[in-house]
């Protein structure tokens, strides 16, 4: 009897993954997927929160491929870890805070050790849905090497959809996968992976590559750089880049930022956080609630009453009755007037 | 059979599937673990968790602020 044959594909939960994956099963060969979670991917929480997403569908991409697939789906925390990959990374940013070649050979390394480690001898080898010319940074003809190297991986890493513009890997060599079988995308261009897709049946996939990391998104690169910049220090929790995805992010002074949120579903996510940041919000009139990432002296509480105000039902009215409270619970309640649209700097809006 | 609780509120998806799937490696089949989550998202992700994984969703309570999921595990 022939071995079965086993591997681990990474699985970000967009098409490419997804199509890797179904091109090995054809082949006979068992997969399971991996996740790596790093606190910077952009699923269904993110639309979970905003009232105006509620219709979306609030689901994690990457199960929903696994199921799809028909496979196991292991997913892996490496919120820590990936703190050196961003803050250090080797190979550079991209266009934004995207270190995604780094990511990328940090991944399938991750995936080389839990396979080394947790699986011993389960696994032949790793899979990836790379294709060359897909991602201006990370998947260039010339990273693929790097990739496989500087991982660990070598020649245990197969990318089905692009193995034939690459050398010969031991899945092909050992005659575990028939090389024949797989595929030459390159570029930019899509439709080889929608015709494939459409070949196997799958018509719901998430969008492209890429969009699965707020990394590669300015606005949220922005605010990072800010953090960091208010904060002079580049260490970061989960809390800070959750919160970095939620709300206006207002900045009147170097000290203190304030975090208003833009709906009602923000609101509720951003009160969940009053036992660690200072929150405001208004009591005469129904507005949003806002929480303070910094210092907020005593001396630019009016200041930020007035901009929270600004924000609410109360935006017109002469005062409105500010609610501050401090983490500990101590409150103040101010009366003022709500600053006018210009009197909110476009330059605060991070 | 044990039957354990575990405490993911106000984590997002998803946390609360990982966390969920790091204590069910420590779990026996058959044993059961009540997940308790505020993030709504986890009433799609852990049922499509426990799908594919091989446990079984055995109830689902929601109120006004926490959902809580019972899941059985698996072989």
């Amino acid at each position: 009897m022939t071995k079965q044959h086993k591997a681990v594909a990474l699985i970000s939960g967009g098409l490419d993954s997804m199509l890797a994956v179904r091109v090995l099963q054809e082949q006979g060969i068992e997969v399971e997927g991996i996740n790596f979670f790093t606190g910077f991917c952009v699923e269904g929480h993110t639309h979970a929160i905003r009232n105006h997403d509620k219709d979306k569908q609030k689901r994690n991409n990457a199960l929903w491929v696994a199921e799809q697939l028909g496979i196991k789906l292991h997913i892996v925390d490496v919120i820590e870890e990936y703190k050196d990959v961003l803050l250090n990374p080797k190979h550079g940013y991209g266009a934004n805070m995207n270190p995604c070649l780094d990511c990328k050979i940090f991944m399938v390394g991750k995936a080389v050790e839990w396979v080394k480690k947790l699986h011993k001898d389960g696994f032949d080898f790793i899979v990836t849905g790379e294709v060359i010319g897909q991602r201006p940074m990370s998947q260039r003809k010339h990273t693929m090497p790097i990739i496989s190297e500087e991982s660990g991986a070598d020649d245990i890493l197969l990318r089905p959809l692009c193995a034939k513009n690459l050398p010969e890997t031991k899945p092909e060599r050992e005659g575990w996968v028939d090389r024949e079988k797989l595929y030459d995308f390159h570029g930019r261009n899509r439709k080889p992976q929608i015709a494939l897709a459409k070949q196997f049946g799958l018509h719901d996939f998430a969008s492209p590559a890429g969009g699965c990391c707020f990394l590669t998104d300015k606005s949220y690169s922005d605010k990072l750089v800010d953090l960091w910049q208010a904060r002079n220090s580049r260490e970061y929790e989960l809390d800070d880049i959750m919160l970095l995805k939620v709300g206006r992010h207002i900045r009147p002074t170097e000290e203190f930022k304030l975090i208003i949120a833009r709906d009602a579903g923000e609101s509720k996510f951003l009160e969940g956080y009053r036992k660690q940041y200072t929150s405001i919000h208004a009591l005469s009139h129904s507005g949003p609630m806002a929480l303070v990432d910094g210092e907020l002296k005593q001396e630019q509480y009016p200041l930020a009453a007035a901009i929270v105000a600004r924000f609410g039902q109360g935006r017109s009215a002469d005062e409105v009755e500010i609610d501050i409270a401090t983490p500990d619970q101590q409150r103040l309640q101010i009366k003022t007037a709500p600053l006018n649209a210009e009197e909110v700097l476009q330059e605060w809006y991070v | 059979m044990s039957r354990q609780e575990l405490d993911a509120r106000r984590l997002l998806c998803p946390m609360p599937v990982i966390k969920t799937q790091n204590q069910v490696a420590e779990m026996l089949p058959g044993d059961e673990i009540e997940v308790i989550c505020t993030d709504p998202g986890a009433l799609n992700d852990i049922p499509a968790w426990a799908r594919i994984n091989g446990h079984t969703v055995i109830e689902t309570v929601q109120d006004e602020d926490e959902i809580r999921i019972t899941v059985r595990v698996g072989a």
